[in-house]
């Protein structure tokens, strides 16, 4: 694959409200870095995120997409990240089965005290998705301008 | 061959008309050719003589168009309407009760065994310009413009869907006519095991071979027994998914995930889908690579073999697997 | 279209030394909906509220984006700001450039150019936005109580003292739970019946609360402010109305060999009976396992004698329903089985026992009338062997629990202080792990123990009791000395773990309250919210909720009381107005929402549409709680047809924040 020096990702990250956007600002307090192509976007929980959002992401010209949580059996709501575990699990086996590399989906945990865990989360799959290069398998050609 | 006869079918459908039992029967009506088979009401014995078809082109699954006939208006209503479940179409027949999505009691389900329907397709790869196609015993007798008359074995005919068939057992009747079968051990899945196997290029390359195909009619939306939105969220400019032209792009590959996503879990592998594309898709590919995986990652389910059964996108356990070992297969196949 | 302002904050330097705050006003400004675009070192400052109100009126804003520090800091502030100048205030979005960006990013050009894409995103999830207004419901002002030990009796009672009506359900026949069995409270050594006796009386004769004994809750319906509760009544086959509780069948009944609960077994009772002489309410209860007259029909003793008239062979179990604003969970807590730690031989001698019966044992209402006798022979004991950690901090064995019990470092060494104050003969020995005394002179407490009373404490666990003879030979190893030790002991005792009562569990699923994986229920938060549950309107007392002592369960009895009262005394609750909702016309009715929704809080209802061709057809679909639901948007996603919609985050919302990001 041709490595393009100045390549940047765009990575979207989903966020839970109650763990893992607190564990993003906790890293921001705690001045720990990771690429800013990661843009994170904030959802009451992770089973908010609907795989439409995902492969819309994909589709508009996103590299990766990770969706956070809370650790299974702290949600806030109960039961929310069991369900996002499921639909994620079959998403990303789907998504892998029609040759999509998997290394672009990612589903992390993270508590709001585990700031210095959402950083390494981040450089880790931006990282990944960098290695990876563009995505050229989801994306609608006709977005890119 | 069909163990049960057209006659006998027509016969049972006058009886329950006769006897007051229903007011209508859902059926099999014949078409310019032997294959070109259409689902169709009867109210009427003369109807039935006249139209009613039962032969090896009879795929259609009945389920779904039960939501809209028993959501007819007295009087069409006041009797149940009667239907005939081959013991795939049960499976719908259960997971759509199971939604809440007819009432029970206003449908007659009569339970018909099922020798497995013969694909034109794979007919007209061997024959050109087939113009008729009749049943002999364990062969099927071919009319073509240009290659005369064939002799075609029955079992080589076979839809994919019913080569693999998963059960002869009927899941839901009222009255069953002929005798009831029993599960299958069937190998299904192979196909999908297949394509796990390819590498990540090979399968990309599969995928958009097929999909870049489609033509976005919504056939297999249409079809399927799973899809009985009110109003699909590809057709609703509110969804922000709305789309209706395929073009060279994703667009086709999104409705098709995400179609699969949304009966996944619900879906019976009955595999109408692929029967109705026109663009030969294997669509059920997709979906049973969504029931395959159900069953590796949370214990075997098989949709609509029981009513009120909680299927498993909507269910959980505690230590259920995580996202990033649902796709480790792959490494012990590379 | 809306009418947006945008104002990006600077947040002193912290935003604005790597983000260039005026480019990305500048940048925004040109966004669709944008009519006003601005910035200021300090938006969240009374000169910075007052920048957005001014603008609101100047510009006819029809919606809000504060750029500046997480929505999680200042949100509420800005939806107060926009509200104070007459907006919605959910037409306010929040951009993180600070936690997010600035803080995180240190080039400024990588800084403004992510704040940007950030500040488009809520600017498109603005444009989108719709007013939202939080739903209203009235409150039933009555709360119940379930459990009557010491953390539900208290918190009863603080409610009640209130002014507001709280019922106990209790499924003994009298409250005052597991501290009415205690002999004497560390750290203080008072009687436990001395503090805890007046305070049953006290909730026995409160105006405002209802004692239902010998009660279960079966059945949980509603919603915060409005539960709808089912209470069964078993049949006590005495009439709670007429019996007097003088006891005078207790002492005629026939039947003597029923196993006392009270004392753990260690005597009898009779078939009729009361549980204890200070039990409330002071009622007797027919035991119909035991009962010879339930049984066969032949007896009737107790009838004969009871002048009240109060014996009722026919009764059946009764079902009261009720309405409650609040509930509170005071479930409690049992010694673990000792079934499992057969290594102590607890089936093979009757002087091996748990610190619970060593209460019992002690107490002068107990078994042996105070005198600490051995089970096995009513001897006097000399050697007593203390075990601690039974069960638990035991993550290993794989027969315990996980976690430290919390209670039994400081009960151990009350019991060894007791037994050597009371018989300075015996000489009595305490294992244990470690030592854990945190708590208010609970440290001097078992200072006291060791060097008052020398009680001998020895680091280490006991690895076998093998009954031989009168002794329990008693194998352990000394950690500190590093040797084996063997000690001849006539009484054991074991400091058994502690767990959630066996009620709790199905109670969780009825209350949808959600449990940890010791049934111990969660609270809505482990610091700030430590006395709720995660489910609005159900609140925690006492040890349901994780291991605790009295003083801690009475404090928390009290916090729970308060936050019930906080709820009673409203009039009325406003919901959250970020709640799904389900379009009635695309909804199938086919149930995947109500499966996963984790409150409850969807159902279905029958709804007649008209149709084009002026007919009705009647259809079954989905329809929210506002008020139960919590919006976590489970059912957003399990709908197939789109039909169920999260409100302040929308799918047409989220999707516009993806392509605002992916553009």
């Amino acid at each position: 694959m041709q490595m393009n020096e100045n390549y940047k990702p765009l990575i979207v990250a989903f966020c839970c409200n109650w763990c893992s956007y607190a564990g993003a600002d906790l890293a921001g307090n705690n001045r720990l870095a990771y690429p800013a192509d990661v843009k994170i976007i904030r959802v009451p929980c992770s089973c908010r995120v609907n795989p439409m959002f995902i492969l819309r992401a994909f589709q508009r010209g996103a590299d990766g997409v990770i969706i956070c949580g809370c650790h299974p059996g702290d949600c806030h709501y109960t039961s929310g990240n069991y369900y996002t575990r499921r639909r994620m699990a079959l998403l990303f086996s789907m998504l892998d089965y029609l040759g999509i590399e998997r290394e672009r989906t990612r589903v992390e945990w993270v508590s709001a005290a585990e700031g210095a865990k959402f950083a390494a989360t981040m450089n880790d799959f931006a990282e990944k998705v960098v290695s990876l290069g563009e995505n050229k398998r989801l994306e609608d050609l006709r977005c890119k301008k | 061959m069909q163990e049960i006869t057209r006659e006998q079918l027509i016969a049972k459908a006058k009886e329950l008309l006769d006897k007051g039992t229903v007011n209508r029967v859902l059926g099999w009506k014949r078409g310019e050719f032997d294959w070109d088979i259409t689902p169709a009401l009867f109210e009427s014995a003369e109807e039935l003589d006249r139209d009613f078809v039962w032969n090896d082109f009879c795929g259609a699954n009945f389920s779904k168009y039960l939501i809209a006939e028993t959501k007819k208006q007295p009087p069409v209503t006041d009797k149940p309407v009667l239907v005939f479940l081959k013991p795939c179409d049960t499976y719908s027949f259960n997971q759509l009760l199971t939604e809440h999505r007819f009432e029970r009691d206003k449908v007659y389900a009569v339970g018909i065994p099922c020798s497995g329907m013969a694909d034109i397709n794979k007919i007209r790869d061997v024959a050109d310009g087939v113009v008729s196609v009749k049943s002999e015993g364990e062969n099927l007798v071919v009319e073509t413009l240009y290659d005369g008359t064939k002799t075609l074995p029955f079992a080589d005919m076979l839809a994919e869907r019913c080569a693999v068939c998963k059960s002869k057992k009927h899941v839901a009747y009222d009255e069953l006519l002929g005798e009831d079968g029993e599960l299958l051990d069937s190998n299904r899945f192979d196909e999908v095991e297949k394509l796990e196997r390819m590498t990540p290029d090979e399968r990309f390359a599969f995928w958009q071979n097929e999909l870049s195909r489609c033509i976005r009619c919504n056939a297999c939306r249409d079809v399927c027994p799973a899809c009985t939105c009110e109003k699909c969220v590809f057709d609703n400019p509110q969804s922000g998914v709305e789309n209706k032209a395929a073009a060279n792009s994703f667009e086709e590959k999104m409705f098709h995930i995400i179609r699969a996503f949304h009966v996944a879990g619900r879906c019976t592998d009955c595999g109408e889908c692929s029967r109705v594309c026109p663009q030969h898709i294997p669509l059920h590919l997709l979906n049973r690579k969504f029931i395959k995986d159900i069953n590796s990652f949370y214990g075997d389910y098989q949709a609509g073999a029981e009513v009120g059964s909680r299927a498993p996108l909507v269910d959980y356990t505690t230590d259920d697997l995580e996202p990033s070992e649902a796709t480790k297969w792959e490494d012990t196949n590379a | 279209m809306q009418r947006i302002g945008v104002f990006v904050c600077w947040c002193g330097t912290n935003i604005a030394g790597t983000v260039d705050v005026k480019a990305v006003a500048e940048a925004l400004s040109h966004e669709p909906g944008v009519v006003f675009s601005t910035d200021y070192q300090y938006m969240c400052s009374q000169a910075g509220q007052d920048i957005i109100k001014n603008a609101i009126h100047e510009h006819k804003l029809t919606g809000v984006v504060v750029c500046s520090c997480s929505p999680r800091m200042h949100e509420t502030t800005f939806r107060k700001t926009v509200a104070a100048a007459g907006l919605n205030p959910y037409m306010l979005e929040i951009a993180n450039i600070r936690e997010q960006c600035s803080w995180v990013h240190k080039e400024m050009p990588t800084g403004t150019a992510k704040a940007i894409i950030l500040g488009k995103a809520a600017v498109a999830k603005v444009n989108l936005n719709a007013p939202l207004t939080p739903g209203e419901t009235p409150v039933t002002k009555r709360a119940l109580v379930i459990g009557g030990g010491i953390a539900g009796i208290q918190t009863a009672l603080d409610i009640a003292d209130a002014g507001f009506k709280v019922d106990i359900v209790e499924k003994q026949p009298t409250i005052g739970g597991k501290m009415a069995q205690l002999d004497k409270t560390f750290p203080t050594l008072d009687c436990a019946a001395c503090i805890l006796t007046p305070k049953m009386v006290d909730a026995g004769q409160h105006e405002n609360i209802k004692i239902y004994s010998y009660s279960e809750v079966t059945d949980v319906k509603g919603f915060v402010g409005n539960f709808d509760v089912t209470i069964k009544k078993k049949a006590r086959y005495v009439r709670e109305d007429l019996c007097t509780g003088c006891g005078l069948c207790t002492e005629k009944c026939p039947q003597k060999k029923v196993p006392n609960e009270f004392n753990l077994g260690m005597d009898n009772r009779r078939a009729i009976y009361i549980p204890f002489a200070q039990a409330v309410p002071k009622i007797a209860t027919i035991d119909p396992n035991w009962c010879t007259m339930l049984k066969t029909g032949k007896c009737g003793v107790c009838s004969k004698v009871c002048t009240a008239g109060a014996i009722d062979y026919n009764a059946k179990d009764e079902y009261i329903e009720e309405k409650y604003g609040a509930i509170v969970v005071a479930t409690g807590y049992n010694p673990i089985s000792m079934d499992q730690f057969d290594e102590f031989a607890y089936s093979q001698s009757k002087d091996v026992i748990t610190s619970l019966e060593l209460e019992r044992l002690m107490n002068a209402a107990g078994p042996t009338g105070g005198t600490l006798l051995r089970p096995s022979d009513g001897e006097h004991p000399h050697t007593i062997v203390l075990v601690q950690c039974v069960g638990s901090r035991c993550s290993e064995c794989g027969k315990g629990k996980e976690y430290c019990s919390k209670i039994c470092c400081m009960y151990t060494a009350k019991h060894a202080m007791l037994i050597r104050d009371k018989y300075p003969d015996t000489e009595v020995y305490v294992f244990y792990i470690d030592v854990r005394t945190p708590g208010k002179n609970f440290d001097e407490f078992y200072r006291r123990a060791v060097e008052e009373y020398g009680v001998h404490y020895i680091k280490g666990m006991v690895g076998k009791v093998s009954p031989e003879g009168k002794k329990l030979k008693v194998q352990a190893s000394d950690l500190l000395d590093n040797k084996q030790l063997h000690i001849d002991a006539d009484l054991v005792v074991l400091a058994a773990a502690i767990e959630p009562d066996k009620s709790a569990r199905p109670l969780a699923t009825m209350l949808t309250a959600s449990m940890d994986t010791n049934d111990f229920f969660t609270e809505a938060h482990p610091k700030l919210r430590p006395v709720e549950s995660p489910t609005a309107g159900v609140f925690l007392s006492g040890t349901c909720q994780g291991p605790k002592d009295i003083p801690e369960t009475v404090s928390q009895a009290g916090a729970a009381a308060s936050k019930v009262i906080g709820l009673l005394v409203k009039d009325k609750l406003t919901g959250n107005p970020c709640v799904a909702h389900s379009d009635e016309l695309m909804c199938n009715g086919c149930s995947s929402c109500e499966k996963v929704c984790p409150y409850g809080a969807i159902t279905y209802i029958d709804k007649e549409f008209r149709m084009p061709d002026r007919t009705t057809r009647i259809r079954r679909v989905a329809s929210v709680n506002p008020a139960v639901c919590q919006g976590c948007g489970a059912c957003t996603v399990a709908c197939p047809s789109g039909a169920m919609d999260l409100m302040g985050f929308k799918n047409s919302q989220i999707m516009a924040e993806v392509d605002a990001i992916c553009k």
